[in-house]
């Protein structure tokens, strides 16, 4: 195996987009993250999707993570991915996390987040998940 | 009082030669927040305890058994949902329906921009206004809120915080322009900024200010308005940002007992506020562990009171709190196994001697609640009310061999905890240096472990899991509220006389760059139609701004 085919560690973001302030969920998914051997930057609370976008590319992020459990994600979920195709990085997985209702995941994926996971996913999902749709991103 | 050495040989050999003989089925005998709990107790797990000294009678020290003789007898509990959305109007509307179905007192739910201090036009705003709860920016907002609502005979509770002197002074203007003066009003207004450090995350300002601001409240309130509670000293958010019950108990106490000492340093006499502080809890799913805590809460209040904080007055010992039960444990699979999950957290609240109760919506892993499942968490206190015999008796479970050690225990932990928070110079220096945040983070990661280990089973989520199930019918945030918020927003404006408005802006600003009590301030602008946001940035230019440095 070259050099080349060797894994490179998966960069993942994990957000608090809008007011929300309930990071109990992001704060265990990051440290997951992390267990499993990917490099995870938090952004904290509060962010803007300008913010996020701004530390998705100063990161060189494989994956982001919105975590929203304030009921505002058709509001911000949409600005951060209009944002991360304007700013030409829109092959970024997209995962979104918190209190989503199912009727809303399928404008969701449409608008191109990659997976939405509601109340009692399971976190090795959530970590395969990124894992698997990271390798798709960039073959080893 | 003193075990016989015979009765504790009974015990000891009964576990040893009988129970050892009985193969144990594989589970986690843990409470919810890994505390062990054995196969049985009896008189020898209270060897060290004294009913006389830690159980007492109800409504005398240490209050174990209550802060009232006659609890339930006397008065059932208020029974008091949150409730909150859109705009003012929808959220009148709301109060009228719980009220005439039964509810005995109001509690106020606000949206993330009220929450925070934003208005509903800022920029960072947009998608939130209505959305988590009711939208308010000025004065006008309250009066509208209230409407039809007879305020000097219902009690009113708002959970706001880092605004909440903005949004109490609000509300006493809001009743004096209605002819009812400040004297008259009963409720409550959350105000516990410490815990927003630590858990719910909603803040304006750095934590001195906010601290400031806390204490101001506590002094004008003292002085204004002696049948409103200032402050609901809180674990509700501290249980739901993942602690266990012992640090929710502990961090909670400790939170209040910085705010008595705020209080003092003021110069209030501690007879003078501490019966008006009031608490508030979490009902989680672990029932004894919950009545444990809070017999607890109460024993370990009255103690520090009279023996640290020399309160002489009986009214300063008493710990009165608000229970909810827990969000946390609200599935969004099989949503009607919610419902059981709320009774049981709600009987523990009971049979833990909750002055006020809030029940869950079974519908709410995933919404605010529609009006039909808000009545059913309604109908779950009325039930336990009026059919269970729960509330016939006091203190039901008091003298219970598990109860009484669980009691113990936790207050053990929690006095554990206080020593540690005061090797690290006091609460606010260890939120600072995020101790009880990380300790929140910890046990948050160690419970999420369990359950993806499935050493511990959630019901409908890990276990007895239903494939294809849909959502119910969910309430759905009205996209209009923003739009008419605004436009309420505006009117206000409007019509409003910018120059006084102006005047009393700044006369804020400079209040708050010195140490007059800032209430009087507050209230000026909010009678000039000032909004919060108006009022906050004004601070902010003052106080600063704060921002968590994150740890997972």
């Amino acid at each position: 195996m070259s050099e080349e085919t060797a894994t490179r560690t998966i960069r993942v973001v994990v957000a608090k987009p809008g007011l929300d302030g309930h990071d109990r969920g992001a704060k265990i998914i990051a440290r997951a993250l992390r267990d499993a051997g990917m490099e995870v930057i938090y952004t904290g609370l509060h962010q803007t999707p300008e913010q996020i976008v701004a530390t998705v590319i100063q990161e060189d992020a494989d994956a982001v993570g919105l975590s929203i459990l304030s009921g505002a994600h058709m509001t911000l979920v949409p600005k951060v991915v209009a944002l991360l195709a304007e700013q030409g990085v829109e092959d970024v997985i997209v995962t979104v996390g918190g209190t989503i209702p199912a009727d809303d995941v399928p404008e969701l994926k449409k608008l191109g987040v990659a997976e939405v996971f509601t109340p009692g996913a399971p976190t090795d999902a959530i970590v395969e998940f990124i894992r698997g749709a990271a390798a798709e991103r960039s073959p080893a | 009082m003193a075990i016989e050495p015979e009765a504790r040989r009974r015990a000891h050999q009964w576990l040893d030669e009988v129970y050892a003989k009985t193969p144990e089925r594989e589970a986690l005998f843990e409470t919810i927040s890994g505390h062990p709990v054995r196969p049985l107790y009896t008189e020898d797990d209270l060897a060290d305890w004294d009913s006389e000294r830690d159980l007492g009678l109800p409504g005398s020290y240490p209050y174990t058994r209550g802060p009232y003789p006659s609890m339930y007898r006397g008065r059932l509990w208020t029974m008091r949902q949150f409730a909150g959305f859109g705009t003012v109007e929808e959220t009148n509307e709301r109060f009228r329906y719980l009220l005439d179905h039964g509810q005995t007192g109001l509690s106020t739910a606000f949206d993330m921009p009220t929450l925070m201090g934003l208005d509903s036009d800022h920029g960072r705003s947009d998608g939130e206004v209505g959305v988590e709860g009711v939208a308010l920016d000025t004065v006008d907002d309250m009066e509208t809120l209230f409407d039809r609502i007879p305020l000097d005979q219902v009690t009113v509770s708002m959970t706001i915080n880092a605004p909440a002197a903005i949004v109490l002074a609000f509300y006493v203007v809001a009743a004096e322009e209605n002819g009812i003066a400040p004297a008259k009003l009963g409720g409550t207004i959350q105000t516990d900024i410490l815990k927003e450090y630590i858990a719910q995350k909603e803040w304006c300002f750095p934590i001195e200010p906010a601290m400031r601001l806390v204490t101001d409240m506590v002094e004008w309130c003292t002085a204004e308005m002696p049948r409103w509670h200032p402050i609901s000293i809180s674990g509700y958010h501290i249980r739901e940002a993942g602690s266990t019950a012992a640090q929710e108990l502990a961090f909670t106490l400790k939170d209040g007992f910085t705010y008595v000492e705020r209080a003092l340093e003021r110069g209030l006499a501690v007879d003078s506020f501490a019966p008006r502080l009031s608490f508030f809890f979490n009902a989680h799913i672990d029932f004894f562990e919950e009545i444990a805590k809070y017999r607890a809460a109460r024993r370990i209040w009255a103690r520090e009171m009279r023996e640290r904080y020399n309160a002489a007055d009986e009214r300063s010992l008493l710990m009165r709190f608000h229970t909810q039960t827990a969000g946390v444990s609200l599935t969004a699979q099989q949503p009607l196994n919610n419902i059981v999950r709320t009774a049981i957290e709600a009987l523990a609240g009971v049979l833990g001697g909750t002055q006020s109760l809030h029940t869950n919506s079974f519908d709410e892993a995933l919404a605010l609640p529609t009006a039909d499942a808000v009545r059913v968490a309604l109908r779950t206190q009325q039930v336990i009310a009026h059919e269970t015999g729960a509330a016939n008796t006091v203190d039901p479970l008091g003298g219970s061999y598990f109860v009484e050690a669980l009691t113990d225990e936790i207050e053990a932990k929690a006095y554990e905890y206080f020593a540690r928070i005061d090797e690290l110079g006091g609460m606010v220096a260890a939120i600072e240096q995020g101790f009880p945040q990380r300790e929140i983070a910890d046990a948050a990661f160690a419970y999420q472990t369990e359950v993806d280990a499935k050493q511990r089973i959630v019901v409908g989520v890990n276990d007895y899991v239903a494939e294809g199930e849909a959502d119910p019918a969910l309430h759905r945030p009205d996209p209009s509220a923003e739009i008419r918020q605004r436009e309420r927003l505006e009117r206000t404006r409007a019509a409003r006389d910018e120059a006084a408005a102006t005047t009393t802006l700044e006369a804020l600003k400079a209040a708050a760059g010195g140490d007059e009590n800032l209430m009087p301030r507050l209230i000026a602008c909010a009678r000039a139609r000032v909004s919060e946001g108006e009022m906050v940035a004004a601070m902010q230019e003052v106080f600063g701004t704060y921002t968590e440095h994150p740890q997972f």
